[in-house]
């Protein structure tokens, strides 16, 4: 309760310091200046995008915005490199003012999606019907020609919603036609649990399935044997 | 579970000292009778018994024993979280009764090779029916013929059972009508998953669902379908396409002309001109086909396009086949590979 206490205290504090900025309106023209300093140099100072350099950003919402940002993979290093999740480059503050900016120009907002109302079943079988192909049925991802579909370990339920609507590099567009607000639930409770499946014991080689431990099987247990028995035999003496 | 494993321990443990008493007794008469004299054996004696071998041996065992009533321990004390632990017990407990008995039989029991001379027979009157009584099973087969023929008739039967089938890959037993079977006729309506009509709007830009026939075979090899929605001046269709794609709304089958696996990857740039383009991906062996030339295989294995389903729009706004497939759907076969 002191803890609670403490960070209802340190809230109002750090919104109250003279640098940060009070309203939606104050934060999105603060977002815009950083976005002058980082992202213009690409998407344009009007996010109006470069022909062959990187797209608009009108319309593209706060969602898209919030997602490349809070796993890092915006800004990039150059134009063509594939967004690879890092470390985000802007503290959780200026991320919400570049996403108040970007979301000021349009779009869809950040999705608000609630795992715990899905169902592990339903969400088994969205994620299969829709995910699975590229990120394999236990979410550690895998490759499209061209690209490799990240691993979900690391992404938040946030994350998750935002990429599913907003399509980010090659994924493809899911919106609520395809995937509906309870199914996006159940997707995301289902990928909670790929991060911690109730293993049965011993190592779990990725819980890719029985095939990986057919090959441990076979590659390991099988040589082992047959060393096994090569040292044991003997050869008749001819 | 957990009685089933108990069970198993107590055996284990009962099989150690079983071995371990049958183990002690064993040596004693190999080490009491001295070797047989050297003279009257060709070969000596290759290996005796090992004191130390005895030591080893009984340690392995006690090993055993104790890793035994180990799992028994982890199984009563902590049921339920030490699988691992059990299986660790069990596994080295067996592991240790092997080399046991490996070491047991290799240098504890003493292995000498020794011939008997057999006295000569002294009368040759009964040399001879010796010789007659193990001649005697040869001539008790007495429909050699028989035997024959049906050995014969068999392996004919076989080789013929072995040798049919391959007709099936040449012209004579040609399944290409029957592989070009298409459900796909001029406005047959495409319906979702949940049997539904699909309506133009449900395919997002730069999103794709599945799609079957409407009133056909969901599981007919041409039915499954993959529907997908492009940017209309991405199209790069041949000018005998043109009009297949309304919208940027296209149908392909969903079964990889490779080696029919159901594409599920579909690869879409949120900005082309620094992403590869958009393409459709075979799981299995990757192979891709660039949705916007309809279907053109651009990498793997693949030997053909994917089949592409003309597209037409009704008055409803729902999508309907314009026709048939553009190639016959499915993995690639003798004659429909080119």
């Amino acid at each position: 309760a002191a803890l609670c206490a403490a960070l209802a205290l340190s809230a109002p504090a750090r919104a109250a310091a003279p640098a940060a900025p009070r309203g939606p309106a104050d934060r999105a023209a603060v977002g815009r200046l950083l976005f002058l300093e980082g992202c213009a140099s690409c998407h344009g100072a009007d996010a109006r995008g470069m022909p062959g350099r990187a797209p608009s950003l009108q319309g593209a919402g706060a969602g898209a915005a919030d997602f490349y940002l809070t796993t890092g993979r915006m800004p990039l290093d150059a134009p063509g490199d594939p967004p690879l999740r890092t470390r985000p480059a802007y503290g959780p503050d200026d991320i919400a003012a570049i996403v108040a900016y970007v979301g000021s120009l349009g779009g869809p907002p950040i999705p608000d999606p609630h795992p715990e109302r899905g169902s592990l079943r339903e969400g088994l079988q969205a994620f299969t019907e829709h995910c699975a192909g590229c990120h394999q049925v236990a979410a550690r991802g895998g490759i499209v020609t061209g690209a490799a579909a990240p691993a979900l370990d690391e992404a938040t339920p946030v994350q998750i919603a935002e990429a599913v609507r907003t399509g980010p590099y090659l994924m493809p567009v899911f919106p609520p036609a395809v995937i509906g607000e309870r199914e996006l639930d159940s997707i995301i409770r289902y990928i909670e649990l790929t991060r911690d499946p109730d293993n049965r014991g011993g190592a779990g080689i990725g819980n890719v399935g029985p095939i990986p431990e057919g090959m441990v099987a076979w590659l390991v247990a099988g040589v082992a044997l047959l060393i096994v028995a090569r040292l044991i035999g003997e050869r008749t003496p001819s | 579970m957990s009685g089933l494993a108990r069970a198993l321990g107590w055996a284990a443990a009962a099989l150690v000292l079983l071995l371990a008493r049958r183990l002690r007794r064993r040596p004693e008469p190999a080490q009491l009778a001295p070797p047989p004299a050297e003279d009257a054996s060709p070969a000596p004696p290759e290996h005796l018994p090992d004191p130390r071998a005895e030591l080893w041996v009984a340690g392995l065992l006690g090993l055993a024993a104790l890793l035994a009533a180990g799992f028994v321990v982890v199984d009563v004390l902590d049921p339920r979280h030490a699988t691992q632990l059990m299986g660790l017990c069990l596994g080295l407990c067996l592991a240790a009764l092997a080399a046991a008995a490996v070491l047991a039989g290799k240098r504890l029991v003493a292995q000498e090779t020794a011939v008997e001379e057999r006295p000569q027979l002294e009368h040759p009157e009964e040399q001879e029916r010796v010789a007659d009584l193990i001649e005697q099973p040869r001539r008790g087969i007495s429909r050699r013929r028989l035997l024959k023929a049906a050995a014969g008739a068999a392996g004919a039967a076989v080789g013929g059972a072995l040798i049919v089938p391959l007709a099936s890959l040449g012209p004579v037993a040609d399944q290409q009508e029957l592989l070009k079977e298409d459900p796909w006729r001029s406005g047959t309506r495409l319906i979702d998953l949940e049997g539904r009509a699909l309506a133009a709007a449900a395919v997002p830009l730069g999103g794709f669902v599945s799609a079957f026939p409407e009133g056909a075979d969901p599981e007919s090899l041409g039915s499954p379908l993959v529907v997908l929605r492009i940017a209309v001046d991405q199209l790069r269709l041949p000018p005998e396409r043109a009009g297949w794609a309304p919208e940027g709304i296209m149908a392909f089958s969903k079964i990889c002309t490779h080696a029919g696996c159901a594409i599920e990857l579909f690869r879409y740039p949120l900005y082309a001109p620094t992403s590869p383009g958009p393409a459709l991906v075979c799981p299995c062996h990757y192979s891709t086909f660039d949705v916007r030339t309809g279907g053109e295989r651009t990498f793997g294995p693949a030997a053909r396009p994917l089949p592409q389903l003309p597209l037409q729009i009704d008055g409803d706004g729902h999508l309907r086949a314009g026709g048939p497939l553009s190639a016959p759907p499915g993995p690639s076969w003798w004659g429909v590979r080119l």
